[in-house]
């Protein structure tokens, strides 16, 4: 979800040695990229081009996981680039594509603005364009034909509306702490929005401390053990992302105080760990963030190929987590 | 009189006075804002309070600034710390995920020479591009700085590596003596670096050679030699400060552990007073710019102030602990506040014409 962008400067002499040990990195990292390559065989089969982001997190590898075995088991030729957070090497997989002829291109773009030419290119080649998790900020729309992709709003939204069910009946101040992902993060600001609003419903549900986590666990873990110091009754705990809950759990058990009974624990995606503590009974409601949106990829590549018209955005296919349902679901899950 | 009058003045010339004296005042603002704040109890046969979360949580802070220090002093810096510390955790916790017992004391011990002497090799790299090859500091340790993340993510596959081994917790978050293991590892590093540094000459070694390397050589120290070690020992320093944030989480995360831990090490190091131009070095200073950047943290969380104005809250922080360290800022401070006539020299000096 997080690319980290960096930045260089160096004289020349240092660019050189900088440059050469980059370029070793890359080759040695890049073994799973494969847009090289012949043309497209007009077989009836339907060719995709898909650039990823990069491999930075569990998530991120699951998402590319679920679009390989979806691709194939759709019969879609799949061609897969990984662009290492970097938007150059996206742009010149794209054009790959273009130059290639492949039916549909689809990509998670590794930052928002800067599509423009590339996509132009695209499309006055005749392909089809699908976002997926990630959209740009290109203003005209006709560029791609869709965004498949989550709604961060909507999961801070779920978390809150589980909450606000469950405290219905309570007549005091229910104290809640948050954890929130990198500040000016979209997933963190969305969260933050959707969970804000859906809790509004109740005056006794307030929000008495938020900082930063940075979606990490350490940075988790160490906001949790000030907001246990500062604050007498902390009673619900919402984490914008399963590892800083997970980091969080940590800091409640040295309080001497119960992960999930004392404190009510509720995160947002779902990955491995944080579903095994929902099982464990540790965390108590998970709203996820599925990065298994391959099936769905797929189909609308058949769609967007038969020239059918297509909504400009689709939500990803999503579901809530309570502790029973983790445990029926842990053992099929992906990542 | 004229003794009591030394005396204040002996205090407030000791080059530790200011920073501990800014440490002094942010512990006493917090308390302020928090009663509590500095309130510490036993729980579990162990102390637990705010206090004792700074100073385990500045543990690793510290490690990696004593190599910092030592790095600084030759007028050198070191960039790759933070790739160092998610390198050595990701060896750790990979090794000890693969193995069927990570509970076993074994288990632990190899993995944590396995990963420090993969660091030690890195911080060799280094040592060989600054003092072999003679590239400049800040770029040769860049390259290890960014390449260093992408190994870190090719040893954990991109994952997060979860592990469940109590001794390699302990490094994190055991106790001795009722208080955090992890201090009690920086002390004896910081111990082991001040006697080696300070017992014996090479302390002295490695600060002649940071002012003026060429006149060292000449005198007969061999300053290649001295700067390879420091970066050896700087990486080294970086390695064990690894494996206490994994284990502080139980995690090797190679995207996000040590992130930028390196710009905190040399914050640490120059309110500590050691001079970036290289030269003399300060240990003690260290340790507590170390914690004073710790508690800057921590009061960020504790006082619950915005996200949005932490940073502006922390920069001021910072600028005003830097400039109340300056010797020059405090003289030209203390002299205006004594309306004393500024010195003849300062005055009598012609003024320098600035061409249009």
């Amino acid at each position: 979800m997080m690319g980290k962008m960096r930045m260089h400067s160096a004289s020349w002499r240092a660019a050189t040695v900088l440059a050469s040990v980059l370029l070793v990195g890359t080759m040695a990292a890049c073994g799973n990229s494969d847009t090289g390559g012949g043309g497209t065989k007009d077989d009836g089969k339907i060719t995709m081009g898909f650039s990823q982001v990069g491999a930075e997190s569990g998530w991120r590898t699951a998402n590319t996981t679920s679009i390989k075995e979806s691709a194939t088991a759709a019969g879609i030729e799949l061609k897969f680039d990984d662009a290492q957070q970097k938007q150059e090497n996206q742009i010149k997989a794209i054009r790959n594509y273009i130059q290639q002829k492949v039916d549909v291109i689809a990509f998670s773009p590794v930052v928002e603005s800067g599509w423009d030419t590339v996509l132009k290119e695209a499309k006055d080649a005749g392909i089809p364009v699908i976002l997926t998790d990630r959209s740009v900020d290109s203003a005209d729309k006709t560029l791609y034909k869709t965004f498949l992709g989550s709604d961060f709003v909507k999961e801070g939204k779920l978390a809150g509306e589980w909450l606000v069910e469950q405290k219905k009946t309570a007549t005091g101040p229910v104290n809640i702490v948050e954890l929130q992902g990198n500040t000016g993060a979209a997933p963190a600001n969305d969260r933050k929005k959707g969970f804000g609003e859906a809790i509004a419903a109740n005056p006794n549900l307030k929000i008495i401390a938020s900082q930063p986590g940075d979606f990490t666990r350490a940075g988790g873990k160490q906001v949790m053990e000030q907001f246990l110091k500062a604050n007498k009754q902390i009673d619900v705990l919402f984490a914008h992302n399963d590892d800083m809950g997970l980091g969080a759990l940590e800091a409640i058990t040295a309080a001497g105080k119960v992960p999930g009974k004392d404190i009510t624990i509720i995160t947002v995606d779902a990955v491995k760990d944080g579903m095994q503590a929902l099982a464990d009974g540790k965390f108590n409601f998970i709203a996820e963030c599925s990065p298994l949106l391959g099936p769905q990829l797929m189909d609308l590549a058949k769609k967007v190929h038969a020239g059918e018209t297509v909504p400009a955005r689709i939500e990803t296919e999503e579901t809530t987590f309570t502790q029973e349902q983790a445990k029926e679901a842990l053992p099929n899950r992906k990542y | 009189m004229n003794d009591t009058m030394g005396r204040y003045r002996t205090v407030i010339g000791h080059r530790l006075f200011w920073p501990a004296a800014v440490l002094v005042v942010m512990l006493a603002a917090n308390t302020i804002y928090r009663p509590g704040f500095l309130s510490i109890e036993l729980k579990d046969g162990h102390l637990y309070g705010t206090p004792i979360d700074i100073l385990r949580l500045s543990a690793p802070l510290i490690l990696v600034a004593l190599g910092m220090t030592l790095v600084i002093s030759t007028g050198g810096i070191d960039l790759s710390v933070g790739s160092l510390c998610a390198i050595s955790g990701a060896i750790a916790c990979m090794y000890i995920s693969k193995q069927p017992d990570q509970n076993s004391l074994g288990v632990v011990l190899t993995a944590l020479a396995m990963a420090l002497g993969v660091s030690l090799v890195l911080g060799a790299w280094n040592g060989v591009l600054v003092a072999v090859i003679g590239i400049q500091p800040i770029i040769a340790t860049l390259i290890l700085m960014v390449a260093g993340r992408g190994l870190a993510q090719l040893i954990t596959e991109g994952q997060i590596i979860t592990i469940n081994s109590e001794p390699y917790r302990a490094i994190g978050l055991g106790h001795m003596l009722t208080l955090p293991l992890a201090i009690f590892i920086a002390l004896a590093a910081a111990l082991l670096v001040a006697a080696f540094t300070r017992r014996t000459a090479l302390g002295m070694i490695i600060e002649s050679v940071g002012g003026n390397a060429e006149a060292s050589r000449l005198a007969g120290i061999r300053s290649g030699r001295i700067v390879f070690l420091v970066y050896v020992l700087s990486a080294g320093c970086a390695a064990i400060a690894g494996f206490m944030m994994t284990a502080n989480v139980s995690s090797a995360d190679g995207n996000a552990a040590g992130l930028w831990v390196e710009l905190d090490a040399i914050l640490a190091v120059v309110i500590g007073g050691t001079s970036l131009a290289g030269g003399r070095f300060f240990l003690s200073g260290t340790i507590i710019g170390a914690l004073i950047i710790q508690t800057l943290t921590t009061t960020v969380y504790a006082m619950d102030i915005s996200p949005q104005t932490s940073l502006l809250f922390k920069a001021v922080v910072v600028i005003a602990v830097c400039l109340i360290q300056a010797p020059a800022f405090r003289a030209r401070f203390a002299r205006r506040r004594r309306n004393a006539p500024p010195p003849a020299t300062i005055a009598d000096k012609p003024k320098e014409q600035v061409p249009a």
